[in-house]
């Protein structure tokens, strides 16, 4: 590997951007396709696919057989709302290999005893979410009720374009804070990405099992395409 | 990606800034059971120092070997390990899995 590519590889990995190298195993021929050039590359469609999977691979192409190194960001999950449900999707999300953080600035609620292992912020979101980075790799779930917390943090995730992003709250619920965030000027296409009532289907009753139901909804967005995702 | 090959990563470019002679190796294609994924690195200097895994320790060693050898010569290499491997009596992987991995040159 040329070092000046390899620098540009670290840059990319760096900066939380995926990344995809490909090799000519025979040649040893190689380049380095980022992620805001693989929609207009050759092998689009299999470097997509391989991104969305973070799996790295031999394929078989045109050009002939070439492995893909595959460098996608971990994963993270942001929370507000250090709620029953957050006591098993916190823990949940680390043993997925998702990156934890609480953010609830009720001080009774927010503890380290009620979240052992977790990183808990006691702050509001404003003051909590922009050191945290949400990117596109994050998942962010709101879940407190209040929108005190909830709204500003829905705007600051919208804005972050993260992979998933959900609400608690039943469909009334729901249709007030979607007439909430319109008048703070957020599109129809910005609040159809807000996944509320929040989970899969499972028939979830309690906070454990509601937990279970978006961390599969969120394994679902962040697994598999947007249109075959809705088909599901 | 394990969050150590990350680090492999920049400990390749870093020695390479440092004026080492540097090769990495990938786990490019794994069958059967195999201790490390498919794109797992290992890092490997001139000296035979080296940083991260192919597998689980079974074949380190010879990857190294190779490794200096493509340091000096730059051309990459396809090396392949397993049970089925003549080699296997001297290094092969006990899970009984079969893995390739390709060492080139950082330069």
């Amino acid at each position: 590997m040329k070092l000046d590519l390899l620098r540009t590889l670290n840059a990319e990995r760096a900066a939380r951007r995926a990344v995809v190298v490909v090799t000519d195993t025979e040649s040893g021929t190689q380049r380095i396709v980022k992620a805001a050039d693989i929609a207009t590359d050759p092998l689009a469609e299999v470097l997509d696919k391989r991104v969305r999977m973070a799996k790295s691979g031999m394929e078989e192409t045109a050009q002939g057989r070439v492995f893909l190194t595959v460098h996608v960001p971990s994963p993270q999950l942001v929370i507000t709302g250090a709620v029953h449900i957050s006591q098993t999707l916190a823990p949940l999300g680390q043993m997925l290999d998702y990156a934890v953080t609480i953010v609830d600035p009720r001080t009774a609620f927010a503890t380290p005893e009620r979240f052992p292992g977790i990183n808990v912020i006691a702050e509001w979101p404003d003051v909590a979410l922009p050191p945290l980075n949400v990117d596109r790799y994050t998942a962010f779930v709101a879940l407190t009720h209040d929108p005190k917390v909830d709204d500003p943090a829905l705007l600051h995730a919208l804005s972050r374009d993260c992979f998933y992003i959900g609400a608690l709250g039943s469909r009334k619920t729901h249709g007030r804070r979607l007439e909430r965030l319109k008048a703070q000027g957020v599109s129809d296409a910005a609040l159809a990405r807000i996944h509320a009532p929040i989970g899969l289907d499972i028939g979830a009753v309690s906070p454990a099992e509601i937990a279970v139901a978006i961390m599969g909804e969120i394994t679902l967005r962040l697994r598999v395409k947007q249109d075959k995702a809705e088909a599901a | 990606m394990l969050g150590r090959d990350k680090d492999i990563l920049k400990a390749a470019e870093d020695w390479s800034k440092e004026g080492r002679g540097v090769a990495l190796a990938t786990v490019v294609e794994t069958w059967g059971s195999a201790p490390r994924p498919v794109g797992s690195n290992l890092v490997i200097d001139s000296a035979g120092n080296f940083l991260g895994s192919v597998s689980g320790g079974c074949v380190e060693g010879a990857v190294v070997t190779e490794a200096i050898d493509v340091i000096d010569s730059g051309k990459p290499k396809t090396l392949e390990f397993g049970v089925a491997d003549e080699t296997a009596w001297k290094v092969g992987l006990s899970c009984g899995g079969t893995i390739r991995v390709y060492v080139e040159k950082v330069s």
